[in-house]
């Protein structure tokens, strides 16, 4: 049986994670490979690390990490952040990115969806998807949530899925940070307009909002940060829980 | 040993490098005939379309040169379905070495298969010390079904090939470099052959 997901994502700015990190056992708390290895031999199913940077080193620099995590991890990771052509999306895979994810330039230009397909294929090109509900309606945000668009979050997903995505990223501006839990009643409604996976973020805070999201949001992976890097949920543990429930997961 | 990855323009072939690498050897990569037919174990990888990936291996003549290797071969992914006499993808003819006609998942599910999933009814030395019911990662819209050369099944929408062989040629579905310990320990037994 298809298992659901754990996904820890990793932010990355200029080579370094991001966030506070309450690892101990940590010898470099700003090392993503290192943190990135740790996750996997905890049991996270996928990683994602998202670049947050703006440096003219940018590329050259997400490139390298990309390198060594692939060189370290053995589970599958997806790159995202400022991803804007074929070329950026080939030097990433070429160092061994298994997956990348695309957001405001798919926005802006929604025939980049089908150029990365044609020449990667669908299996590789995650659409991420901010939005937040605005009057009843849920509104496609750009630049991390920050810029509203007229952009439909339903209308737009489906778009997405006809032009060859292979999974959907959706982040719920509303429940980002919150730690209230993820925005079901949206995922659920989204999960069941698309056939491609939903990879469902922003809200965890506890175990049981895990359980929610698989089984009122239909999600079929999910996404958090702070809570894997503090150390809130462990994810050795969130797995065994999220099992009890009857929720299938690779333990 | 000499281990040689085939190039032939398709994917994500560093994983793979990495995966063997973490295994203590070093492969090489080429899309030279020589060069593949004396390697002690070829790779055959595969991410992306059908069809037009068995165009890339007729423009090479790797189409000719694969099916007529005596070494152990191991196809991942697409690789494995190239293998198969063809692809519903493209609408393509394969190598022709399996006797599968690869087909796509239908609506009831899903498209594309991506995650973890487990392989049962393992039979074969690709298996050695790996449980039944093994997780492996997957990521494809498009299946081989059942049949005599099936060394390994899994489920999704129907019961499917993970994993098919016949004589020196090995192939699976899923990403043996992608999937954790489990897999590292199938690429070990291959390169173990």
């Amino acid at each position: 049986m298809l298992t659901k997901r754990i996904i820890p994502c990793l932010d990355i700015k200029n080579g370094r994670t991001v966030k506070g990190i309450n690892f101990v056992d940590l010898r470099d708390a700003g090392d993503p490979v290192e943190l990135a290895d740790i996750y996997a031999k905890e049991g996270a199913d996928e990683l994602v690390f998202l670049d947050i940077s703006a440096t003219e080193e940018k590329r050259k620099t997400l490139a390298e990490l990309v390198y060594h995590v692939a060189e370290t991890i053995n589970i599958p990771f997806t790159v995202g952040g400022g991803i804007s052509s074929v070329e950026d999306v080939d030097v990433l895979l070429k160092n061994g990115a298994d997956k990348v994810s695309i957001n405001s330039s798919a926005v802006k230009r929604p025939e980049l969806i089908n150029e990365l397909v044609a020449k990667f294929g669908s299996q590789c090109i995650v659409v991420a998807i901010d939005a937040k509900q605005i009057e009843e309606q849920w509104k496609v945000h750009l630049v991390g949530g920050k810029v509203p668009t007229e952009l439909d979050l339903f209308e737009w997903a489906k778009e997405v899925e006809e032009r060859g995505a292979g999974e959907i990223l959706f982040t719920s501006m509303d429940h980002d940070g919150t730690k209230n839990g993820f925005a079901n009643k949206a995922l659920a409604k989204l999960s069941e307009l698309v056939n491609i996976p939903v990879i469902a973020s922003g809200g965890a805070g506890t175990i049981p909002h895990f359980t929610d999201t698989f089984k009122d949001g239909k999600a079929d992976a999910a996404l958090a940060a702070s809570v894997f890097h503090f150390k809130e949920i462990e994810i050795n543990r969130l797995k065994q829980e999220l099992k009890e429930e009857g929720i299938p997961v690779r333990i | 040993m000499k281990i040689v990855i085939i190039d032939y323009g398709a994917g994500n072939i560093q994983s793979i490098m990495f995966a063997i690498k973490r295994l203590g050897y070093e492969a090489i990569l080429s899309h030279d005939a020589e060069e593949i037919q004396s390697a002690d174990k070829v790779i055959f990888p595969g991410v992306g379309e059908a069809s037009s990936a068995m165009s890339k291996l007729r423009n090479t003549g790797l189409d000719k040169v694969i099916p007529n290797l005596k070494q152990p071969v191991l196809g991942i992914c697409l690789g494995m379905q190239l293998m198969c006499h063809s692809s519903e993808e493209g609408n393509t003819k394969g190598l022709g070495i399996f006797n599968l006609d690869v087909v796509k998942f239908s609506n009831n599910v899903k498209v594309p298969q991506i995650g973890w999933n487990q392989i049962s009814d393992l039979k074969s030395k690709l298996f050695t010390d790996i449980p039944e019911k093994s997780y492996i990662y997957l990521v494809h819209s498009f299946y081989a079904p059942i049949g005599d050369e099936t060394i390994s099944t899994s489920e999704y929408d129907v019961t499917y090939s993970a994993a098919l062989q016949k004589n020196n040629f090995y192939g699976v579905q899923f990403h043996p470099e992608k999937s954790s310990d489990v897999g590292g320990k199938i690429l070990q037994n291959f390169l173990n052959l």
